[in-house]
């Protein structure tokens, strides 16, 4: 079945052989190095086959083969083990996969990869725990059982980014584009507020 | 998801060259934030996608016109978008659907009835062909304009602030580029064959015209949940005033009729009149005179009063 050899990482890593303390771009995914492969060029059709592009993560190029149809989530997760944005409605709504596009959050489960060729992307797996933003909802506790967390940080790292000087009201609308089951929205405020205090400036990271 | 070719061409004409001229055999992608879920669910199986994302002469927002695939966020940082299009745009969903959609895929987004997400078609039938929203779950479905067969709502937000500001709408198609109204881009479908938009299958929108002309506007939107969630009922009004008075007014309401929905009643009420808390529910109820609600959707007549009445006391500031 094409459909199920398609669900497995290219790289012959499984997920769960894959437990590493180390970011995940630079580990086995991101050593295969990006080939100048035909991308999409205007106007060539191409699929409905798997398709070889590259996709800029984290600041490093890493080479696939998938069908157009697969989303910049699923590429994310199950071609190149980066499973820290999660898929939970896969419909737009949750925010459990955001990841940063261009320096603006966006929800993964709602893009195709292949679109994201040519642009910056940014996931979880670009933040350390002492980074601002992680250290703020682990000191005030903004997760329960943790799985809209690594949407959540991102939503709020690009928030920060692009408003370093929020006011409470800022940050209810800035992260409105994610929910916590368990209703952890009170850390997550002030996870928010108290990284704001050390994000300022709108520094970008540098990978 | 089914499969599908995809092809991301560099310019209008060759997106043109891409596309059927029947419906369903290709989609164009912009945002993908609407496209995305017909897929999934099953709704659009098109055999072909075309992207937009290189054609960069539809990108950019200035005061006279909004490229197709600027980005809800891309309008919300231009100081130049008359209120009425900021106050609708702000309400659209989330930070990341602003990032991602597009002012063009905001207009042209399918319908939300529930029956046609469902798979039951635009005119939500079921095997037999009897319409299922009259006597089913139609409390968001329409109050105006719903003699049938089309039951559902027009989800544009932006669509009846644009209206409202006279803005025109450019289409390329095989033939070359047409300006209409945008008004008439959106229509009510009569039968299985129609969308509920007038364009062709091989025809993309390219961009929105503003006139400018220095209306004061005002969109005011009826939520039940103020984020995530597109409103219950909306009203966009703008106003030529001379002095305290209104020489003339634009009132169109949306999501409560399968177009956005113009009321020539209710810019006749406010025609000649000084803008008062009087005028404005007078206006309302002109608006919602010819409402004819279905058998769960009542309590939208009085939110659809609401919207104009306050959208007309907000542009009147």
């Amino acid at each position: 079945m094409e459909g199920l050899k398609e669900t497995q990482p290219p790289n012959g890593f499984s997920r769960r052989s894959f437990i590493q303390g180390v970011s995940v771009g630079s580990g086995a995914a991101g050593a295969l190095l990006a080939t100048p492969e035909a991308e999409a060029a205007g106007g060539d059709v191409v699929g409905p086959g798997a398709v070889s592009m590259t996709l800029r993560i984290n600041g490093r190029n890493h080479s696939l083969e998938a069908e157009p149809r697969v989303t910049l989530l699923d590429a994310l997760r199950d071609r190149l083990d980066m499973t820290g944005a999660k898929k939970v409605c896969d419909r737009a709504t949750c925010g459990a996969c955001t990841v940063m596009v261009d320096g603006q959050a966006v929800y993964a489960c709602t893009m195709l990869a292949i679109e994201a060729e040519g642009r910056e992307i940014r996931t979880i797996e670009s933040l350390s725990a002492n980074d601002p933003v992680p250290r703020n909802f682990v000191k005030h506790d903004a997760q329960q059982c943790g799985f809209c967390t690594p949407g959540f940080v991102m939503a709020c790292q690009a928030f920060l980014e692009n408003n370093p000087n929020p006011s409470q009201a800022d940050v209810e609308a800035g992260l409105s584009g994610n929910i916590c089951r368990c209703g952890t929205y009170v850390g997550v405020r002030l996870a928010a507020l108290d990284a704001a205090k050390e994000v300022k400036g709108g520094r970008r990271r540098g990978y | 998801m089914e499969a599908f070719e995809y092809a991301a061409p560099n310019s209008v004409k060759e997106a043109v060259g891409l596309l059927s001229s029947n419906w369903g055999e290709a989609d164009v992608l912009a945002g993908g934030t609407d496209l995305l879920s017909l897929l999934k669910e099953g709704v659009h199986t098109p055999k072909r996608v075309v992207s937009l994302k290189n054609v960069s002469g539809l990108k950019g927002v200035s005061a006279s016109r909004i490229g197709a695939t600027a980005t809800i966020a891309e309008l919300l940082g231009s100081s130049s978008v008359p209120a009425a299009v900021r106050q609708a745009a702000e309400g659209i969903t989330s930070p990341q659907m602003r990032a991602m959609g597009t002012v063009g895929g905001e207009l042209l987004q399918r319908p939300r009835c529930w029956y046609f997400r469902n798979g039951y078609g635009l005119l939500g039938k079921d095997a037999k062909g009897k319409s299922l929203a009259p006597n089913g779950e139609n409390q968001y479905h329409a109050i105006i304009g719903n003699k049938g067969p089309a039951y559902f709502v027009s989800a544009s937000s932006l669509a009846p602030a644009l209206i409202a500001l006279e803005a025109t709408v450019t289409v390329t198609g095989p033939d070359g580029e047409d300006e209409m109204p945008l008004e008439k881009l959106f229509q009510t479908p009569s039968s299985d064959s129609q969308r509920e938009n007038t364009l062709q299958p091989n025809q993309v929108l390219t961009g929105i015209n503003l006139p400018g002309g220095g209306a004061r506007s005002a969109t005011y939107e009826v939520r039940q949940r103020q984020l995530m969630d597109w409103p219950l009922a909306s009203a966009s009004v703008a106003l030529k005033m001379s002095g305290d008075t209104v020489e003339s007014a634009r009132v169109v309401l949306g999501h409560v009729a399968p177009t956005p929905w113009r009321s020539s009643d209710a810019e006749s009420a406010l025609a000649g009149k000084a803008v008062s808390e009087d005028t404005a529910m007078a206006a309302a109820k002109a608006a919602l005179s010819a409402a004819t609600p279905l058998s769960r959707n009542k309590h939208k007549v009085q939110l659809a009063r609401v919207a104009v009445k306050r959208a007309i006391l907000r542009a009147a500031g």
